[in-house]
């Protein structure tokens, strides 16, 4: 058997990548949008210095209450004000999370993984809880769903764009970015110069996590204008990979997020634009379960590849006591 | 007289801080059912709590059917308990157990339905031991990847049970199908079924669920690997120093974790379910951690614990036929039991404890591995 068809087989799946790009963009900026807004809640909250496992739950529940509010206010004051309404409950309802995971991780000085666990542990059967109370037995539909502005892309895939850039630049120019790093890598050291160690860690938990309650909005406001139980799926975990991949900055995890919707879209873009020839033969094969479970083992490849080199916050996972001899 | 008195008070010591959240928590979900119940057809109802309490406790207990299905219930959870307290104990975080449920379950399920027609004795050990050794084997890569590369265990393990779970379902759908059948599901399981014991179906299952409590026990207090293993989740440096290689303890630890889920899932489907369709409940994976948190990866409190989760599993269809109150209230008393575990002060102000903080210490240091590389 001649193996010179592996490579040829590579570079025909270049080509073809190359001429679907046009296709594929869009739907990989869509797939990129909760996986970004997520691991930007994971910047913030990671580098003043709180590990916060619980962006799976904090976006399902919020997912889950902007569903509800334009569920239940689309009758009355219309679906566009209804989805406006969910939009903004479902931020609210991820700052308060925030506000809950960080009291348990800086004020209660609780184990930060398990506060984490508590948050998606409690949104899995609260979410699940109401859908069985209130929207499955009314057997109606949601508000429905953002229209699109340009290239597909609806309002909250378009901020998330702006978002990334501009949490990016003040991360790295501005008085709050440096205070944030300045309590995530060593907050003894920002106390004495008059942080507030305890405010900048609530202020980025609860401001990351409205952010993740943005991205359950997206889930179910702009995206597919239902609510499933567990519907976010993991990727509150794949927002956290993408974070780890881009080294806990911003634009990073961007492009993390970007790579782990190209995986996810791939299943997409080869039933949607076939390829030709015996490369078409091959990616028709593949069963539709292996590009299903792709972005999954991708998120497991790369952590295992980035993570040894890349530095977490140095007081990451770490509460602060203001009386601890360091 | 004041000896067993002092022993009294010595398990109370232990005990009333998991006991009080327990408690707390059924306060609480209780103001949840009297909020929500306008939506259950009864209207607000501030009673509702009441029934929905004593309709779970009668399917849980007040039968000696309801009695044998919390066992079996809480066979699983004693397992997946165990699994997740074992890598607890090493610090390590397994929240895979979901995932090494799933493949402990298929790999039972075929085993199982090839050696359907061989003697009971050799169909149920080899399906059980292919149910161990596929949790072990799927908890071993994240174990080995934590040592190796330091990608944190929590990370991997769900990005594995999403994966496993849709590999699964491919390979029921495209592999082992049973043709006979108009869904995709695994064959019959015939002599692999695990006896049953007992009433209708308490199985063979429930006192081997035992009988890996003890010799967990045994594990981590008799024996050199269960000091190793504490000691690497005590102090990984120590324990280096000690020539206790957390390269070997790590792996090690998360491949006997990811057995005892994968018999989890072997029990359950020899013992329970019979064949393996894609969509099988995994919420032991998920229960499991309530437990092992609330039995303080102690197997003792785990089998405790286990027997808790087993009753309100156990009940909770009852409650929800009778009071309509969803059976997901469930999942939230875990979460809440959980956050006053985690924030115990709360339990201490509402009680007026006194006693030194007795917390869910064998988590605690859970955290500290977060993107740091083990080296060994």
């Amino acid at each position: 058997m001649n193996l010179l068809f592996i490579p040829r087989l590579i570079a025909e799946l270049a080509v073809y990548l190359a001429t679907v790009v046009p296709d594929l963009l869009p739907i990989v900026l869509t797939l990129a949008t909760p996986l970004a807004l997520g691991a930007l809640c994971g910047v913030l909250c990671e580098r003043s210095g709180v590990v916060n496992i619980g962006i799976e739950g904090t976006m399902l529940t919020a997912a889950f209450m902007g569903y509800l509010t334009g569920f239940a206010l689309h009758g009355s004051i219309g679906a566009a004000a209804a989805i406006a309404a969910g939009v903004v409950v479902a931020m609210l309802t991820g700052a308060l999370l925030g506000l809950l995971h960080a009291w348990l991780c800086v004020t209660v000085r609780a184990d930060q993984i398990i506060a984490g666990t508590i948050l998606n542990v409690g949104a899995l059967g609260l979410t699940a809880y109401f859908n069985r109370l209130i929207i499955t037995p009314s057997g109606l539909g949601g508000a429905g769903v953002i229209p699109p502005i340009v290239f597909g892309l609806g309002p909250i895939a378009l901020a998330t764009l702006a978002l990334v850039g501009l949490i990016h630049f003040l991360l790295f120019n501005s008085r709050w970015g440096l205070r944030t790093r300045a309590v995530g890598e060593h907050p003894k050291a920002a106390d004495t110069v008059g942080i507030d160690v305890f405010r900048q860690r609530y202020q980025n938990v609860i401001a990351g996590c409205a952010l993740a309650g943005l991205a359950g909005a997206y889930l179910t406001l702009e995206s597919t204008g239902s609510f499933q139980n567990g519907m976010t799926g993991g990727r509150g975990f794949i927002a956290l990979a993408a974070m780890i991949f881009g080294r806990w900055t911003p634009i990073g995890a961007f492009g993390g997020a970007l790579l782990f919707g190209f995986f996810t879209a791939l299943g997409v873009i080869v039933r949607v634009r076939p390829a030709g020839g015996e490369l078409g033969d091959i990616l028709a094969a593949i069963p539709s379960f292996w590009y299903a479970a792709l972005p999954y083992l991708v998120t497991v490849v790369i952590l295992a590849g980035v993570v040894g080199r890349a530095i977490p916050p140095a007081a990451d996972g770490v509460p602060y006591e203001k009386e601890a001899r360091a | 007289m004041s000896g067993a008195r002092a022993r009294l008070g010595s398990w109370w010591r232990l005990a009333q801080l998991p006991v009080l959240a327990i408690v707390l928590a059924l306060v609480i979900a209780a103001a949840i059912i009297i909020v929500s119940s306008a939506f259950t057809g009864t209207g607000f109802f501030p009673l509702l709590p009441l029934f929905a309490y004593g309709a779970l406790f009668a399917g849980a207990f007040a039968s000696d059917i309801a009695l044998n299905n919390t066992l079996v219930a809480a066979a699983p959870l004693m397992l997946g308990g165990l699994a997740i307290g074992l890598g607890f104990k090493a610090g390590l975080f397994n929240i895979g157990v979901a995932g090494q449920f799933l493949a402990g379950a298929f790999a039972s399920a075929v085993v199982g339905a090839a050696l359907a027609q061989q003697p009971v004795a050799l169909a149920v050990t080899a399906s059980l031991l292919a149910a161990g050794a596929a949790g072990a084997a799927l908890a071993f890569i994240p174990g080995w990847l934590k040592a190796h590369t330091g990608a944190h265990e929590v990370v991997t393990t769900i990005m594995l049970n999403n994966a496993t779970a849709l590999l699964l379902a491919w390979a029921v759908t495209d592999l082992v199908r049973a043709p006979v059948f108009t869904f995709p599901r695994t064959g019959e399981i015939g002599n692999s079924a695990l006896p049953v014991l007992l009433g209708r179906n308490l199985h063979l299952g429930v006192p081997l669920a035992l009988i890996t409590i003890f010799a967990v026990r045994w594990l981590l207090e008799r024996t050199t690997l269960g000091f190793e293993i504490r000691t690497v989740g005590a102090n990984p440096n120590a324990a280096r120093y000690a020539g206790m290689p957390p390269l070997v303890i790590v792996p090690l630890t998360m491949a006997l974790s990811g057995l005892l889920g994968g018999l989890a899932g072997g029990i359950q489907m020899l013992g329970v379910i019979g064949f393996y369709a894609s969509g099988i409940s995994a919420s032991v994976g998920f229960d499991s951690i309530a437990v092992a948190l609330l039995g303080r990866s102690d197997p003792i409190g785990i089998l405790f614990a286990a027997i808790l989760f087993g009753a309100f599993r156990a009940g909770a269809p009852l409650m929800q036929i009778t009071t309509s109150v969803p059976i997901e209230i469930i999942d939230i008393i875990q979460a809440l039991i959980i956050l006053f575990l985690a924030a115990n002060l709360i339990v201490r102000r509402v009680f007026r404890l006194r006693a030194p903080g007795l917390g869910i210490e064998g988590a605690t240091t859970v955290t500290r591995t977060w993107g740091e590389q083990v080296r060994g």
